[in-house]
């Protein structure tokens, strides 16, 4: 637990990110903007990651705060053959397990077949499609073009608020991936590394999540056209 | 609207349909496709505006979901954290 273990492809040499290093070696020195700077970028996703498997946001918030102090604690020993973002997610997720169990929570991810399962179909109204016919499988009538909207009605206030509430709406584990990919702006590799999600699970989740969001959207950006 | 003629050119042989164009289009994004899916995909939407569109709102979706507000660990907590890593930091 909470070793620098990264995992790697065999015969892959790891390369850490440009400027870690230097990030390690001010942590060491104690240098506080390096500190604060790192808990703004990493601390939101660790929350949210945290709360995927404990009951609470005070629980989360807990063991958020007892990462950060393992990570003070252990970063001297820190030899770099992972990235310091995947050291620090392994060392919360393991904390965050722990004290989920003791919550008798089940993991979060032996939740994903049912996710899954439960959540199937397509993922645009079959309705949208032509059944039968020489054009079967074609749209009905086309989407339209939203990127010709005007700009201030596509990142208007009020609909980023309608994609937050749809993704709020998400399964646990379509929330985690889409948020940590595309709020969070983390690599596929990064999110598969940290929630332990195979590559085409990890596609899945994003598909679904990303495609119900549009859906919201659309609603709100034309009206319900079912 | 797609003409009709650019309909039945989507619709080729070995050719994709817009029900299996929506369902292709994360993992299109992603790179995820092989090169003859990718080159199929790419067939599809040179001749299809519905798809072309719909993955312009993939993208639009993604932008959008990209300006959600993240929550902030709250300050207490930073602040605290502050205080365990000047106790820690070498003085």
């Amino acid at each position: 637990m909470d070793q620098d273990d990264q995992s790697q492809e065999p015969g892959a040499a790891y390369v850490p990110p440009a400027g870690q290093a230097e990030l390690v070696a001010a942590l060491r020195a104690g240098d506080e903007t390096a500190f604060t700077e790192l808990i703004e970028e990493l601390g939101p996703s660790m929350l949210r990651v945290a709360r995927m498997y404990v009951s609470t946001r005070a629980v989360a918030e807990d063991v958020v705060q007892e990462t950060w102090l393992a990570v003070l604690s252990g970063i001297g020993r820190f030899e770099g053959r992972s990235s310091l973002k995947t050291w620090i997610f392994r060392i919360l997720t393991n904390r965050a397990k722990t004290r989920g169990e003791r919550e008798g929570r089940s993991l979060p991810f032996s939740s994903f077949a049912s996710d899954a399962e439960g959540d199937e179909g397509a993922t645009v109204d079959a309705d949208r499609f032509q059944r039968g016919g020489q054009f079967e499988g074609a749209w009905v009538s086309a989407p339209s073009r939203w990127s010709e909207l005007p700009e201030n009605r596509l990142v208007g206030d009020e609909t980023i608020e309608v994609a937050h509430a749809a993704i709020a709406a998400l399964p646990d584990s379509q929330r985690a991936v889409i948020t940590l990919r595309d709020v969070d702006g983390w690599s596929s590799e990064e999110v598969r590394n940290v929630l332990g999600l195979s590559e085409s699970n990890q596609r899945v989740l994003l598909h679904r999540a990303r495609a119900k969001v549009r859906r919201a959207l659309e609603t709100y950006l034309e009206g319900d056209r079912s | 609207m797609t003409s009709i003629w650019q309909r039945i050119r989507g619709r080729g042989e070995r050719g994709l349909t817009c029900v299996q164009v929506v369902e292709l289009v994360t993992s299109y994004l992603e790179g995820g496709l092989s090169e003859a899916d990718r080159a199929r995909f790419d067939a599809h939407l040179s001749a299809c505006d519905g798809c072309t569109n719909y993955l312009d709102q993939m993208r639009v979706t993604i932008a959008v979901v990209g300006r959600v507000d993240v929550d902030d660990i709250p300050d207490a907590m930073k602040v605290e954290l502050m205080h365990a890593f000047r106790d820690w930091a070498p003085s």
